[in-house]
């Protein structure tokens, strides 16, 4: 393959280059790497602003589009593609795509997280269509001399109208892969889209549907061991003492090995291996503190009455000066369980550890992290691990940590064989890196208008900052304060889908409708109130759009007839600004069989534009779904560090008799598009407390949401 | 470990394993039909449902030496060409989003409409709570029933 590398400056302070690369069947392959160029400080978050973006195109006119950024079920491998083919202007029906394995030179962030793919790569990706069609445009130009600007583009060919001439992309390649690549292409006008916008079938349906499609679990390698794992069965508690003598008995168990408080045994098959590692006998010694969830809530409390120095996350105003100065004050808390992710896929992964390099394959978010991770673990330079990523069986945040392929290359490290490890359900639900247990506290002042001049946000939780400093009604409050502490615990805990704003939208859109309640205001008008003050007179930083904000909550309070709900029907508003997406829900209830049912969803959305109407919708519905689901189900208890729940028999997920109707709306934009696979999810929860407030005059404080009886 | 004779998909297979062994990994660690899927393990979630007969069962727990010769269908087997009203419907109303689970709601909705061609939303409702969607598909899931039961499903517009 031969490679040449060509500089080229599209804007300032970014170092670009684009490489391009003649295949041996003559076919050309664009790739673009735009590298931020960042103060180290700053160069963790920078990355996620990093892009990619591939093309190929062979000489028989297949376009094959890559797509880089691991498949969660969040509908990137086929809405990046979109935005490449769109430009490059192709029939999307003949595209085929292709997923990558890691490649820090070619691609820049190979993430699934953030809700960020599409926000990041919405101009590089079109870019990278645009170029690559304007190769193709300039080789036909050429051979026909004329000039480029006089031909045009149809569904994979170039056309020169004047002459009646036209050639296929795939009999231009070989000669576009020769020549300059071009330095500044225009993009689309958004008018002009053909591709963008539509409703895309996820590419892989067909494969899905007929169970074709290989994902991680499915792996099978040539000599492949199969292995299990056994865990510390409470959280602070490291490994004693183990016996394996009945374990090595079983039926087609190989072998087991012992490494950092995990004991791993292999088998001929997954269930082998599973029957090996439950014969196992552990001993365990206790070696931090085995609490119990009573004892977080006990403890959460005394940390927030006596809360430690620590600087406020933010400050405007003087809020103890606010609340001071109060005709009324309000006082609520809010109580957040932890919550496992429950990925349908289990967890699991397969190594090939070889004494100079190794290859990884298998469902992780960040593959760059597993990479690096191994790597460390092996005392391998990074270039030696390869690691690919199938379509991941959901992720949710706890993919987004690379424990999985570090074991299973521990594992197959000391057995010298190829590995697939399965974790068993029982395993995940045990093992941590939960959405973390909080307890939110939250105290607010009006004046003698009823205008909102005091706020402060206390919170403590696991795990770090369980907050959000700059979460609405930031901006439009004059005095506000969040201060949030962390709680030291062995128990492991992680992002979960929407992490913070899965909570802090519960909270903070169930308080401010407690307040307008209160007020004996409308909580609609109340909220549009505050938009209108976080616009004419802004406090702090403001990180949403006011007039955005209030589009989506005007919209969603049209479409369900905000106000004027049918016979027997309650409804309930909330609203969220998350990965830079403006979601507002309401949540319509009814009475059945003596508990509220959940009967309706509205959702209004502005994520600028909608790159596939249909993965879109789908998003925010199922984000709208979960969240209900989790609010009124979710919860993961510990008795004495050991986790309560461990499979779906004694863990409630929503079920079908349970879900609502859903219907979503997306508000026409010319705006950058941003993320959806989270904020459907925060607001959910919140609009279902505020009906059920409606309907019953109580106030649901504390998810899940079943415990009061009026619900589930 | 013991020889069982299986009639999976139509075709017979010998295999040769612990009588204990759940079907669900006799059909993907040996046999290499990976497209029905672990989920739980304790029939809790349906991601291993396969057709027993007519019935829809859950592969995970159902261990091989209780199988006999019930002649079972697995989604590889659901239809010869992927065509079965169900898998176009599925594509039409775009179902999956991560997919994993999506195999087990669709041989547990095949088993429905084979009991009640023209399902109600409760029967719906009833016959689909055992399968559990993470991402929340519900309500596409519940559209691709009812398109394939009014027997609407034409060729599916994006077919690959």
């Amino acid at each position: 393959m031969k490679t040449t590398t060509v500089s080229s400056k599209h804007s300032p302070g970014r170092r670009n280059f684009i490489k391009v690369s003649a295949t041996a069947s003559g076919g050309l392959i664009l790739g673009f790497n735009w590298l931020s160029a960042c103060s180290p400080s700053t160069q963790g978050k920078q990355a996620a602003y990093d892009l990619n973006a591939f093309v190929e195109i062979d000489a028989d006119g297949l376009v094959t589009l890559i797509a880089p950024n691991p498949e969660i079920g969040q509908g990137v491998k086929t809405s990046l593609p979109m935005l490449v083919a769109e430009e490059l202007d192709v029939d999307w029906n003949k595209v085929k795509i292709a997923e990558a394995w890691l490649d820090t030179e070619k691609y820049t962030r190979q993430v699934a997280g953030g809700s960020a793919s599409v926000r990041n790569s919405w101009e590089p990706f079109r870019k990278a269509g645009a170029t690559a069609r304007q190769m193709l445009i300039n080789a036909a130009a050429k051979q026909w001399q004329v000039d480029p600007a006089s031909c045009t583009t149809q569904a994979g060919k170039v056309l020169h109208k004047e002459s009646n001439k036209s050639l296929s992309y795939g009999d231009l390649v070989q000669q576009a892969a020769t020549l300059p690549v071009p330095d500044n292409v225009s993009l689309k006008d958004p008018s002009n889209f053909k591709i963008i916008g539509r409703r895309m079938p996820n590419y892989d349906n067909k494969a899905i549907v007929t169970g074709q499609y290989k994902y991680g679990i499915d792996t099978k390698r040539e000599g492949m061991l199969y292995a299990a794992i056994v865990h510390p069965p409470a959280f602070g508690q490291t490994l004693k003492h183990f016996d394996d003598a009945a374990a090595r008995k079983k039926n087609g168990v190989v072998n087991v090995v012992s490494f950092d408080n995990t004991i791993a045994v292999l088998g001929k098959s997954t269930w082998e291996a599973m029957e090996g590692a439950k014969a196992i006998q552990a001993e365990w010694e206790d070696n931090g503190k085995l609490e119990s969830t009573e004892d977080y809530k006990r403890n959460f409390a005394r940390t927030l009455d006596n809360p430690p120095q620590a600087e406020s996350k933010r400050k405007d105003g003087d809020v103890r000066g606010g609340l001071a100065k109060g005709v009324k004050i309000f006082e609520a808390a809010y109580e957040a369980p932890f919550l496992p992710h429950n990925t349908m896929e289990p967890m699991n992964f397969f190594a090939d550890v070889k004494d100079d390099h190794a290859e990884l394959y298998g469902p992780i978010q960040t593959p760059e992290r597993g990479r690096n991770d191994v790597a460390k673990l092996l005392n391998l330079p990074p270039e030696k691990v390869k690691i690919g990523t199938p379509r991941v069986g959901g992720g949710f945040g706890r993919r987004l940590r690379s424990d999985l392929a570090v074991e299973c290359a521990q594992i197959s490290k000391l057995v010298k064989a190829p590995v697939k490890l399965v974790w068993r359900r029982e395993d995940d639900m045990t093992g941590g890196y939960y959405r973390p247990m909080a307890l939110y506290r939250y105290k607010a002042a009006v004046d003698g208008r009823g205008r909102l001049i005091a706020w402060h946000h206390q919170s403590v939780g696991i795990g770090g900052n369980v907050s959000r400093p700059d979460s609405f009604p930031a901006g439009a409050v004059p005095n506000l304060q969040v201060d949030s502490y962390p709680y030291e615990s062995p128990v492991t805990t992680n992002a979960w889908r929407g992490p913070n704003h899965n909570f802090i939208a519960y909270s903070e859109s169930t308080f401010l409708d407690d307040i307008a309640h209160q007020l004996g205001k409308d909580p609609v008008a109340f909220n549009l109130e505050l938009l209108q003050q976080a616009k004419t007179n802004p406090v702090g930083k403001v990180d949403y759009e006011p007039d955005r904000f209030a589009g989506v909550i005007r919209k969603v309070a049209e479409m369900a007839n905000w106000g004027h709900p049918k016979p027997n029907v309650y409804q309930g508003f909330a609203a969220h600004f998350s990965f830079s997406t403006y979601v507002a829900e309401i949540a319509e209830i009814m009475k059945e069989n003596d508990k509220w049912k959940v009967t309706k969803m509205y959702c209004a959305v502005d994520c600028g534009v909608v790159v596939n109407k249909s993965g879109a919708e789908t998003e925010i519905a199922g984000g709208a779904i979960d969240g209900i689901g989790h609010a009124i189900y979710g919860e993961l208890t510990l008795t004495k560090g050991k986790p309560d729940q461990n499979n779906f028999n004694r863990y409630q997920m929503i079920r079908m008799p349970q879900v609502p109707d859903v219907e979503v709306e997306f508000i026409p934009s010319n705006e950058k598009p941003t993320g959806l696979g989270e904020p459907g999810l925060p607001p959910a929860g919140a609009a279902l407390a505020n009906a059920i407030f409606a309907a019953t005059g109580k106030r649901l404080r504390a998810q899940p949401f079943i415990h009061s009886g009026l619900i589930g | 470990m013991s020889v069982f004779n299986l009639k999976i998909n139509k075709k017979s297979y010998q295999v040769d394993v612990d009588p204990q062994m759940p079907l669900l990994w006799v059909l993907r660690d040996h046999l290499g039909l990976t497209g029905t899927k672990y989920g739980c393990g304790i029939a809790q979630c349906g991601a291993c449902t396969v057709h027993y007969g007519d019935n829809a069962i859950r592969s995970c727990s159902l261990p091989v030496s209780a199988v006999g010769d019930k002649e079972i269908t697995t989604i590889e087997g659901l239809s010869e060409k992927g065509d079965h009203p169900l898998q176009l419907a599925w594509q039409e109303v775009d179902v999956p989003q991560c997919g994993y689970c999506q195999a087990g709601q669709l041989m547990n909705a095949a088993a429905l409409l084979k009991k009640y061609p023209h399902p109600t939303d409760h029967q719906i409702d009833e016959a689909m709570a055992g399968n559990i969607c993470r991402c929340a598909t519900y309500t596409r899931i519940k559209k691709a029933i009812k398109l394939a039961a009014d027997g609407q499903t034409g060729p599916a517009l994006t077919v690959r």
